[in-house]
């Protein structure tokens, strides 16, 4: 898996945190679910988000990482992930959205040097529906990637505090 | 190498049969696979049942993965069956803390099916 110096060599900038995600992300997709994750052609061709996966981020990063997508999206992840069938996968997509989404936050923080041993993870909260306003106390910006999973959009964000 | 009898710890039960399957696919010959969903359901668990490997989280609610490493260090179980964390907090002080409570080797996720064979193995075959 690639590190950081491999995206960078201009330190550990803010400015290296995007495609660190992007990478984050596409290697739990391939490893975890054998997907290829391709990047979204057109952001206004997204659907509404029906599950929000969140897991914290404390310590000397601090912030939120969100997966969005719907529910026909996570039955896929599950389905992947699990080796089974899309309708044998329908119980279990709560689950698989939030192991997906610590994947993506452990693999992202580990890919920072000198961070991963400073920044704790939480355990994965899973929201569905998309009726809902999100308020993150994050003052530092969000760090969004939108994604191609199998034809299904996928939405990861990070909202980073200061 | 015989069939083995594993115990999977992890709060995710998603995640433990993706485990399950990925020592499958790795060609472990697997016996009943026994499943906790923290800490506290491990220990009961390998205080009743023989288990042959234990695979381990470390970030669980009730009782975490590392402190679960900790008090099994003290019970006879730990000789009989080798834990292997494997867990989204690569961290070194982590994986230093694993090892020097007991644990015999630690996977980061997202893992393959390869680097399960690599670490999981060994270690079984040093027990045997």
């Amino acid at each position: 898996m690639k590190s950081a110096s491999d995206v960078s060599t201009t330190g550990q900038g803010r400015e290296t945190w995007l495609p660190l995600l992007q990478i984050a992300s596409e290697e739990v997709f391939d490893i975890m679910l054998g997907a290829k994750l391709e990047p979204l052609a057109e952001a206004s061709s997204l659907p509404p988000s029906e599950i929000t996966s969140m897991v914290g981020l404390a310590g000397q990063l601090c912030g939120v990482l969100t997966l969005r997508c719907t529910v026909a999206t996570a039955t896929l992840m599950a389905s992947k992930m699990l080796g089974v069938a899309p309708e044998q996968a329908d119980q279990q997509l709560w689950d698989a959205t939030g192991e997906i989404c610590n994947m993506v936050a452990g693999n992202f923080k580990n890919k920072l040097t000198g961070l991963s041993d400073k920044c704790m993870l939480s355990v994965p909260t899973v929201i569905t529906g998309g009726d809902y306003t999100f308020h993150s106390l994050a003052d530092a910006g969000t760090l969004e990637v939108m994604m191609m999973f199998e034809n299904h959009s996928v939405v990861i964000a990070l909202e980073v505090h200061s | 190498m015989d069939k083995i009898r594993p115990l999977i710890v992890d709060d995710s039960s998603v995640m433990r049969k993706t485990v399950e399957r990925s020592l499958r696919q790795a060609g472990i010959d697997l016996a009943q696979v026994l499943e906790a969903g923290n800490g506290a359901e491990a220990l009961g668990i390998v205080k009743e049942s023989a288990v042959d490997l234990i695979l381990c989280d470390i970030n669980m609610p009730v009782m975490d993965g590392l402190e679960f490493v900790r008090q099994l260090q003290s019970a006879e179980v730990v000789k009989r069956a080798p834990v292997v964390m494997i867990t989204t907090e690569g961290s070194e002080s982590h994986v230093v803390q694993a090892l020097s409570f007991g644990a015999k080797g630690y996977i980061r996720k997202p893992f393959t099916p390869d680097q399960v064979k690599e670490h999981v193995i060994p270690v079984l075959e040093r027990q045997s």
